[in-house]
């Protein structure tokens, strides 16, 4: 799986203006709820690289009553790079090689109970999408909630066909073994 | 632990299409203010499951007992006032009147139970309000689009204040945004009121919204991988 690219995230976040590290973090893990939450020290780190790439450059700094903080903005290069970015493609998957796929094919090999796991995984599938859904639709989710919900509900629902079909595959080709 | 005891059970149901079966032994029970969704491949029997518990038709074999009363032991009188008052029934197809204005289609219950005309319309502008088409009242289900229609049936399926909505594939017909608002209303609302809701569907998305799912195949539930 190709890593999220924070840096391009960061970039996103500053499209709205400068900011501080300490803002962008709260941003990003406001508008991305599902993500592993941002380490300080890693927006602290891709920010000075953003600098040294110079994408971003340093406003200035910002006391607000509080402790001083270093403010960022975008340069006209980042605002390119990120267009370029958010337009590329993500190349689709050619195939997609699992757990859940590995497991099933490693049960059929050493004559395990493939039709048993799948069961099992479905019901930790399922528990996992009634999670989500009580997520997204409780009163006042917000967009970033919802969207990224759907992702996830969509991508486990996939797995779920996926489990169906080869469920009922495995009884067809039980159905032919025995009567051979 | 002392599990509390099932608003509805239905023990060993078995059911013939003429020679073709449709339930073999299937078991489920649905609990007070519970949502449970019944999944399966069609063919699997979902429908001829929800039909038996709802007392819409009979089992071959079986019993279906509701709040401590065995549906066979009822007289067809008292079993046709169950379903009117206790049960509430969603279709794929709202199976609204076609003739009949969305609130007239929401008042209809309540006027078959004896309700007066001003009251029933009444409470069925509420439910629509509830619902989000209280501004599509004066509408004829052609009128209406998917969503719309099966909001206005689902409206229709609480106004009596049932304990038990059996719904069977109510976004079945819809895109999956009408869908969600079709779910999310039903989901919130059973909560509100606390409705049991039996709900068939073939779509995982859907049956997420569900409290607990039993899966049927071939007719009959598949048993739960008990790993423990």
């Amino acid at each position: 799986m190709i890593a999220m690219s924070t840096r391009h995230l960061l970039l996103g976040l500053l499209a709205t203006g400068p900011s501080h590290g300490y803002d962008l973090k709260r941003r990003h893990d406001e508008r991305f709820p599902q993500a592993r939450p941002l380490a300080y020290g890693q927006v602290y780190t891709t920010l000075q690289r953003l600098v040294r790439d110079g994408l971003a450059e340093i406003e200035g700094t910002d006391s607000d009553g509080g402790p001083e903080r270093t403010m960022y903005r975008a340069t006209e290069e980042g605002a390119r790079e990120l267009s370029r970015w958010a337009g590329e493609i993500a190349p689709p998957a050619p195939f997609v090689a699992n757990e859940i796929f590995a497991k099933v094919v490693v049960a059929i090999l050493s004559g395990g109970d493939p039709a048993g796991y799948l069961s099992a995984q479905r019901a930790a599938h399922m528990e996992r999408m009634r999670e989500l859904t009580a997520l997204k639709a409780a009163k006042g989710a917000d967009l970033a909630t919802v969207l990224s919900a759907d992702y996830a509900l969509n991508h486990l629902d996939a797995d779920l066909r996926w489990m169906s079909t080869t469920a009922a595959r495995l009884t067809t080709l039980t159905a032919e073994v025995d009567a051979a | 632990m002392n599990r509390p005891v099932p608003l509805l059970t239905a023990g060993g149901l078995t059911k013939a299409h003429g020679r073709t079966p449709a339930l073999r032994g299937a078991s489920v029970e649905l609990h007070t203010g519970e949502i449970l969704a019944v999944t399966g491949a069609s063919g699997s029997g979902k429908s001829t499951l929800l039909h038996c518990l709802a007392g819409i038709v009979r089992p071959d074999e079986g019993s279906v007992t509701y709040d401590g009363r065995r549906l066979a032991d009822l007289p067809e009188q008292r079993l046709s006032e169950l379903r009117r008052t206790e049960f509430g029934v969603v279709f794929q197809f709202g199976q609204l009147i076609p003739e009949l204005t969305a609130l007239d289609n929401v008042a209809l219950p309540l006027l078959l139970a004896g309700t007066d005309r001003a009251r029933a319309r009444a409470l069925a502008g509420e439910w629509l309000e509830r619902f989000g088409v209280r501004g599509q009242q004066d509408l004829r289900p052609g009128e209406m689009s998917g969503g719309q229609a099966q909001r206005t049936a689902l409206a229709r399926a609480l106004v009596t204040g049932p304990r038990v909505v059996f719904a069977d594939e109510p976004t079945g017909a819809l895109d999956s945004l009408s869908g969600e608002q079709v779910m999310t209303a039903l989901v919130h609302t059973a909560r509100e009121s606390g409705t049991a809701v039996l709900l068939i569907t073939h779509d995982a998305q859907v049956a997420a919204y569900a409290d607990r799912e039993v899966q049927l195949r071939d007719g009959a539930v598949v048993p739960l991988e008990v790993t423990a």
